[in-house]
């Protein structure tokens, strides 16, 4: 308990809340991480998902890559990127969309194969066209699972964003590899405790936008 | 290669270690959830609270529950028993949910004729109701294998030995290779214990094989 | 006016839905094809509003050939309703029944004008404008369907086993509700079930089909049970059954009409005997 009591002295000392190495910088620098890496992950997987679940091509090879790519471990993609690109923040990034990619990827496929066949036979045989039944049946009945899978990418990628900090770059992370550099534990708890903070308040966050985003008709089912 | 062909005492070193770290938090996960699950669907709001606290568990990240477990249960920080820990409390946050949704899985219908046959509860529950569980379980037990394996890594940047070792030992000393060997091997013993689940799946769960031209 | 000229469907992977298929329908006309599973019914008429595209033969609408039309714009100008219905479970009923005329660019507001009256027509309550489907009962949710295949005042209505989904007594009230509806709109129909009474009741001309779309009879309900084409027609309209059987006794001095198990089926009305 002692150790938490002196973690909390750590977070209470004012002159770790100022200066660019202080929480609110490295907490941006933290989220800035996540947004880009979910963003660019986001480009790529949301309209690849889209194509496929829609039209049902590349959907089983997605979902086959998505799974195997579950399997890398992130700790060795950063490090692996950063000998090979150098420091800088390109090398965390490039981790982040691959480790972001999967759980985008197969949320997107299950939120446009989620809508009921006989449904979107129906759309179409209204006389909706393709993008039509996309935009206006399968996406927003889709719409908490899409969520469900940019939660999934969140996770991944706040987790290896503090892996960034191994490699030279800054985040929340550093105060954990300087704190277990100098053996400090109190600083490596604090730091611990900040981002597992950061994580769930963005994990509850998008929790919430999920519940909101489930459409009327089918939450009243 | 070199560094590989040069190092194969090292990486089957570290390998034992990776699995030493990561099957009993999976077999135990798996033993555990079982339970939790039948408890869990046995009332509506317990188990929609069970599924949201596994879901907030699994949002945090790994190094950060490796720091903070000593300051709760007393492990040391650089010992593979608090890697296991962690990595116990992440399969459990995988496991009951999948657990839960794989006993919901099974049709009330066939349960109540199975009561209806004579069947004894434990009986019931061991014969019929954890074999028709069966595929949905397995496919939890698929994505916690993965992931532990894969998680166990991490534990290398607090010293932690395991193919994470590879990582942080060839990024501090420049070797390309031998990241690349622990990214591959590490991927690999992933899969291998994935395809041995399916087999193991099979050999348990007959009905689920897909028919084949020879059963036809 | 409606037109199969020699149509044929075969399936990537051969299954042939569909050999030689012809058949007029007048406008106006409601015809019912009906047939057990695997006689084609669905595709055909599918092919109508190129849900499904012949592999051979042409299908036409008033003379226009329908594979010379942009099949989304053939579609929003034909009705159709479709067993479960089919609506979207995140619209509102309202909004469920004006899809069509938004989409063909009616404005909302008078679309919903529209809505209510047409809810009205169906013999719907015009409170469960904003319920969602879900939260109707399935035989609220089919006149919700068949409300949004009128809504944009179609020549033709095409209907896929609509009442298949509800139980008898509501499918009972919902085939009187359609006859009702036809004696004053007066649409071109076209009907598929496999329910050889309700294709009687529904159709000015029934269309008995074997498997692979072959035609075994076409013509009024009358026509057929005087004189059914082939044993397969015998026996699909059930001529020899019990109940298709009728004779008349006489008891207490009235017509009873009697079933070939005994069993009493009505009272012949004064002058009803004459052919």
């Amino acid at each position: 308990m002692t150790s938490f009591l002196e973690a909390l002295a750590w977070l209470g000392d004012p002159a770790h809340w100022s200066g660019p190495s202080g929480i609110p910088i490295r907490t941006a620098e933290h989220l800035g991480y996540t947004v880009l890496g979910v963003l660019v992950a986001a480009l790529i997987a949301v309209p690849l998902g889209l194509y496929a679940g829609h039209t049902g091509r590349l959907a089983s090879l997605s979902l086959a890559l998505a799974g195997a790519a579950r399997a890398l471990p992130t700790l060795g993609l950063v490090t692996l990127f950063a000998l090979l690109l150098g420091i800088g923040l390109g090398a965390p990034l490039l981790a982040f969309v691959i480790l972001a990619i999967p759980s985008l990827l197969a949320g997107t496929i299950a939120a446009v194969q989620s809508a009921d066949p006989a449904t979107v036979d129906a759309a179409r045989a209204q006389g909706m066209t393709e993008t039509q039944i996309l935009a206006r049946v399968e996406i927003p009945l889709g719409m908490p699972l899409l969520i469900g899978g940019v939660r999934g990418a969140t996770v991944q990628v706040v987790a290896t964003a503090m892996l960034a900090a191994y490699v030279g770059n800054g985040g929340l992370g550093r105060y954990i590899f300087l704190g277990l550099g100098a053996r400090d534990y109190p600083q490596m708890l604090a730091g611990s405790l900040l981002i597992i903070a950061l994580a769930l308040v963005l994990d509850l966050s998008l929790l919430l936008l999920q519940r909101l985003t489930a459409p009327r008709g089918v939450r009243a089912a | 290669m070199r560094w590989v062909l040069d190092n194969l005492d090292v990486i089957a070193g570290y390998t034992g270690a990776h699995l030493v770290q990561a099957l009993p938090p999976v077999l135990i996960a798996f033993a555990l959830s079982l339970p939790l699950a039948k408890l869990a669907n046995a009332r509506g709001w317990l188990r929609t609270s069970v599924t949201t606290t596994s879901g907030l568990l699994y949002a945090i990240p790994s190094l950060p529950l490796f720091v903070l477990l000593p300051g709760l249960i007393g492990t040391s920080v650089r010992s593979p028993l608090n890697i296991a820990v962690a990595l116990t409390l992440y399969g459990l946050a995988l496991m009951v949910p999948a657990a839960s949704d794989a006993f919901r899985s099974v049709s009330r219908d066939v349960l109540g004729s199975a009561t209806a046959q004579g069947f004894a509860p434990a009986a019931r529950f061991l014969q019929v109701e954890l074999p028709l569980a069966g595929p949905v379980l397995l496919a939890g037990v698929r994505v916690v294998a993965v992931s532990t394996i894969s998680l166990v890594t991490v534990g290398g940047v607090l010293g932690v030995p395991s193919l994470g070792m590879l990582f942080v030992d060839g990024f501090r000393r420049g070797i390309l290779a031998e990241i690349a060997a622990g990214v591959v091997l590490t991927a690999a013993l992933a899969l291998i214990i994935d395809a041995l689940l399916v087999l193991l799946g099979r050999a348990l769960m007959p009905w689920t094989r897909q028919q084949g031209v020879r059963s036809a | 006016m409606i037109g199969f000229e020699n149509v044929r469907k075969e399936y990537p992977g051969g299954a042939l839905a569909v050999e030689d298929f012809s058949l007029e329908v007048a406008s106006h006309e409601s015809v019912v094809l009906v047939g057990t599973s695997g006689s084609g019914k669905t595709t055909l008429l599918r092919m109508i509003n190129r849900m499904v595209d012949p592999t051979s033969g042409v299908v036409h609408i008033d003379g226009d050939d329908v594979s010379r039309l942009d099949p989304v714009v053939l579609r929003r100008s034909i009705g159709y309703v479709m067993q479960a219905s089919g609506l979207l479970p995140h619209r509102t009923v309202e909004d469920n029944i004006i899809t069509v005329p938004v989409l063909r660019g009616t404005s909302r507001a008078q679309a919903r004008v529209r809505a209510l009256e047409l809810m009205e027509t169906v013999g719907l309550d015009v409170s469960l404008a904003t319920r969602y489907p879900a939260q109707l009962s399935g035989g609220q949710q089919q006149r919700v369907g068949v409300a949004r295949g009128l809504a944009a005042d179609p020549n033709i209505l095409l209907m896929d086993e609509p009442f298949g989904a509800v139980d008898p007594i509501v499918r009972g009230e919902l085939q009187l509700e359609l006859q009702r509806l036809q004696r004053e709109l007066r649409k071109t129909i076209v009907f598929v079930t496999h329910d050889i009474d309700e294709a009687f009741l529904i159709g000015d001309r029934v269309v008995i089909l074997r498997p692979g779309g072959i035609v075994a009879q076409v013509g009024t309900p009358q026509e057929i049970l005087a004189a059914p084409a082939d044993d397969f027609v015998r026996t699909f309209v059930g001529a020899d059954r019990g109940a298709r059987s009728l004779h008349v006794e006489r008891t207490d001095g009235r017509d009873v009409v009697v079933d070939a198990d005994g069993r009493a089926a009505g009272v012949l009305e004064a002058g009803a005997a004459s052919p």
